[in-house]
């Protein structure tokens, strides 16, 4: 299958090793991928917050780049259901009716990560090892956002060695939420606590999920309280291998 | 603060100070924290089961959601007919465009009576007109009579729950405020069982010998004039039923046209709320009848900003509303906070988006940005109100509310960067760059200015040094 990767801002910036994993485990599947260099960010910062109309600028030229495409895969939650669930409201608040269709479009051809390979590919397998004790964090944009249901989980447990434990109120939010970490610290820092409280229970050395924006703020809690426990997106740990440097 | 300061009573809108600064004091309070935690947790695992016994949930919610669209959607209509229907049964209706129309329309009636006291069923609506507060200053007492508004009244406290307005007190707490406030309780202990007769005790006194009442509505049904209150203690039938005078004040949102409507009500309300299959006592009146309950009934509709809401497309299901709470009790910012950071009668997730639509103040602007959009609420909601969604739209409207801020100016300033492939590639190589500064041990463990907030105890991971364009290119020469 040819793809078309969307790596947002956000993972392009901070954590280019996860578009490496995504591009790498899609390439031994046995794929083709392409990634426009064109793509900026989405705008999802700016819908959240409240900036509809810088917004709808970046979607417009996020259409741009991917109208073309046959399929687009991004490794976030959070991103894609900017696409999908915000775009179309951009899009018709604008009164414009060729640009819903175009953003209708898109949204039914962009998938998650572990979503495309769970509910588009049908593998829960991709032939990955890392040996280590793992506990998964469900995104709310994953969980509730997306329907994503137990995608990533299975293809967890199909990961050999690896010890999946499950996070006690996985469903609950980390407490990140984009501006909300910032203009409500102290709030989202209370809901990181019991996060993190719930993930030392579980004795894992990594927590991982399918967006690296709550992942960021939980590394960031760990690494405050220095327990040694760190973050790995999903598509990371998939790309492990044996014989390989686990990262 | 779970100490007996009293604070401040009055109108129920009152959104004194930004979100923020609210919650950074409710966060100190530990025990305002356990409280609130313990009681939601509780009621989000027995309301998961109680809707989980429901095999067409789902199907309920949608004809929950379908019934209020309609009804909104011919409001008007819906009203007229309840006027007409509710005068032909006995009843009197008043029309209030705001609290204090609607204050001055209840005080004119009891007044006219000679009333000194006013026995009250709980209701959120009083609440929001600071009905109580209005009336003390024409001297009559209002009582509350449901047992977790004894508990706020007595205390001089405000709610921090739409259906538990007590859920922050515990039991030793209730105990010192029954022991100051109520007669007859030297030898009071803090067992449940011991807290609930002496307010028994109190309350049945004042069914007796108050002739005047004041209650809320559930739901109004207009083909028929009648009037619903759905509840869990029965002191609310004492106060529809004994009191010779009846006035019930109700937003105008609660009007459904047909008593049929009312089927999927009965279902959605008391499993969303208190987990119950139904409510212990479903009281339904119309209008007044010889021998019969009340002589006299009132039917106060107040606007208050709601045709507003109304007419604002992208925010209109905020008035789906039928105050079940759900949606407090599921909510993370909710159980760290509490109600009372939210300043109003409506806290929580439901209350982020209706108090800064009834109140145009700019603290109560900062409540559409007190959430993290995690979509719990949504989920939960028993009538679908897309609260996150909701949300995001009076975050645009606060934002063009408040003009260009700093905010605003760096927002455009990012859309822009991210409007062009170079001047984006040349921001992030900046960055690596700029904060180098702040980079310690290979972590940045302090942020100046308005991102100090991120390092109050979250380190941050510093940027790569190549980003993933940078591989991606490199890889494909």
């Amino acid at each position: 299958m040819k793809i078309s990767l969307f790596i947002g801002c956000f993972n392009d910036t901070l954590f280019p090793d996860t578009g490496r994993a995504v591009v790498e485990v899609l390439e031994r599947l046995g794929h083709a991928v392409d990634f426009p260099l064109a793509q900026t960010c989405c705008g999802q910062m700016h819908n959240n917050s409240g900036y509809g109309a810088d917004a709808t600028a970046l979607m417009r030229r996020h259409l741009d780049v991917f109208d073309g495409a046959e399929t687009v895969v991004c490794p976030s939650s959070s991103c894609v259901v900017t696409v999908r669930q915000a775009y179309p409201r951009l899009a018709a608040a604008t009164g414009d009716a060729a640009l819903l269709d175009r953003a209708r479009a898109l949204a039914g051809r962009t998938f998650e990560f572990a979503e495309f390979l769970v509910k588009k590919l049908g593998l829960e397998d991709v032939g990955a090892y890392y040996p280590h004790r793992v506990t998964y964090h469900s995104t709310c944009n994953s969980l509730r956002g997306l329907g994503l249901g137990d995608a990533a989980l299975k293809l967890l447990r199909g990961v050999r060695g690896l010890d999946l434990v499950e996070l006690p109120g996985a469903e609950q939010c980390c407490g990140f939420g984009g501006t909300f970490a910032v203009k409500n610290a102290e709030t989202s820092i209370a809901m990181l606590t019991d996060k993190l409280a719930a993930i030392r229970g579980t004795g894992a050395e990594v927590c991982t999920a399918v967006d690296n924006s709550c992942l960021m703020h939980i590394a960031g809690g760990l690494s405050r309280e220095r327990s040694g426990r760190r973050t790995l997106h999903l598509a990371e740990i998939l790309n492990s291998v044996e014989g390989s440097m686990a990262s | 603060m779970s100490t007996d300061t009293p604070v401040h009573e009055g109108p129920g809108i009152l959104v004194e100070r930004p979100f923020p600064a609210a919650a950074r004091d409710a966060l100190k309070d530990a025990q305002l924290r356990r409280n609130i935690g313990k009681a939601t947790t509780t009621i989000r695992a027995k309301r998961r089961n109680a809707v989980a016994e429901m095999p067409d949930w789902e199907a309920l919610r949608d004809a929950g959601y379908a019934i209020k669209r309609d009804a909104l959607r011919r409001l008007d209509e819906n009203l007229l007919k309840l006027d007409a229907s509710v005068t032909a049964a006995g009843g009197t209706v008043h029309w209030a465009r705001d609290g204090a129309e609607a204050n001055r329309i209840v005080g004119d009636i009891l007044a006219g009576h000679g009333a000194e006291e006013v026995l009250k069923i709980k209701s959120l609506t009083t609440d929001e007109t600071g009905l109580n507060g209005a009336l003390e200053a024409r001297g009559i007492d209002a009582i509350e009579t449901d047992l977790a508004e004894v508990i706020v009244q007595k205390g001089g406290d405000r709610s921090s729950h739409i259906l538990v307005p007590a859920i922050h007190r515990n039991r030793a707490e209730i105990r010192a405020i029954f022991k100051r406030e109520l007669p007859d309780t030297d030898d009071l202990t803090d067992d449940p069982k011991a807290l609930t007769a002496a307010a028994r005790r109190y309350l049945r006194e004042k069914f007796m010998t108050v002739p005047c009442a004041v209650s809320g509505a559930n739901f109004a049904v207009a083909e028929t004039g009648s009037v619903a209150i759905f509840e869990s203690e029965g002191n609310g039938r004492m106060c529809l039923t004994l009191p010779r005078v009846l006035i019930t004040v109700m937003g105008i949102e609660k009007v459904v046209p047909r008593w049929d409507d009312m089927a999927a009500f009965l279902q959605l309300l008391p499993r969303s709320s208190t987990a119950e299959r139904m409510n212990p006592y479903n009281s339904v009146w119309s209008g007044t009848r010889a021998g019969e309950g009340p002589e006299e009934f009132h039917l106060v509709l107040l606007d208050n900003g709601r045709t507003a809401v109304l007419a604002d497309e992208a925010a209109r299901d905020t008035l789906n509303c039928i105050r079940c709470s759900a949606c407090l009790n599921i909510c993370p910012v909710y159980e760290r906070t509490g109600g009372r950071a939210y300043g109003s009668t409506y806290p929580g997730p439901i209350g982020a988006i209706l108090t800064p639509q009834l109140d145009p103040s700019a603290e109560a602007a900062t409540l559409p940005f007190a959430s993290s959009l995690c979509g719990a609420c949504y989920e939960v909601c028993p009538v679908k109100i897309d609260i996150p969604r909701i949300l995001v739209h009076l975050r645009s409207k606060a934002n063009a509310a408040k003009g260009t801020t700093g905010e605003a100016l760096a927002m455009a300033a990012m859309a822009r960067v991210f409007g062009s492939e170079r001047l984006y590639a040349l921001a992030q190589r900046a960055v690596a760059v700029g904060q180098r500064p702040f980079v310690r041990d290979g972590q940045i463990r302090a942020l100046p200015g308005p991102l100090a907030g991120w390092t109050a105890m979250r380190d941050l991971a510093p940027v790569p040094k190549q980003s993933f364009r940078g591989w991606w290119a490199e890889r494909k020469r």
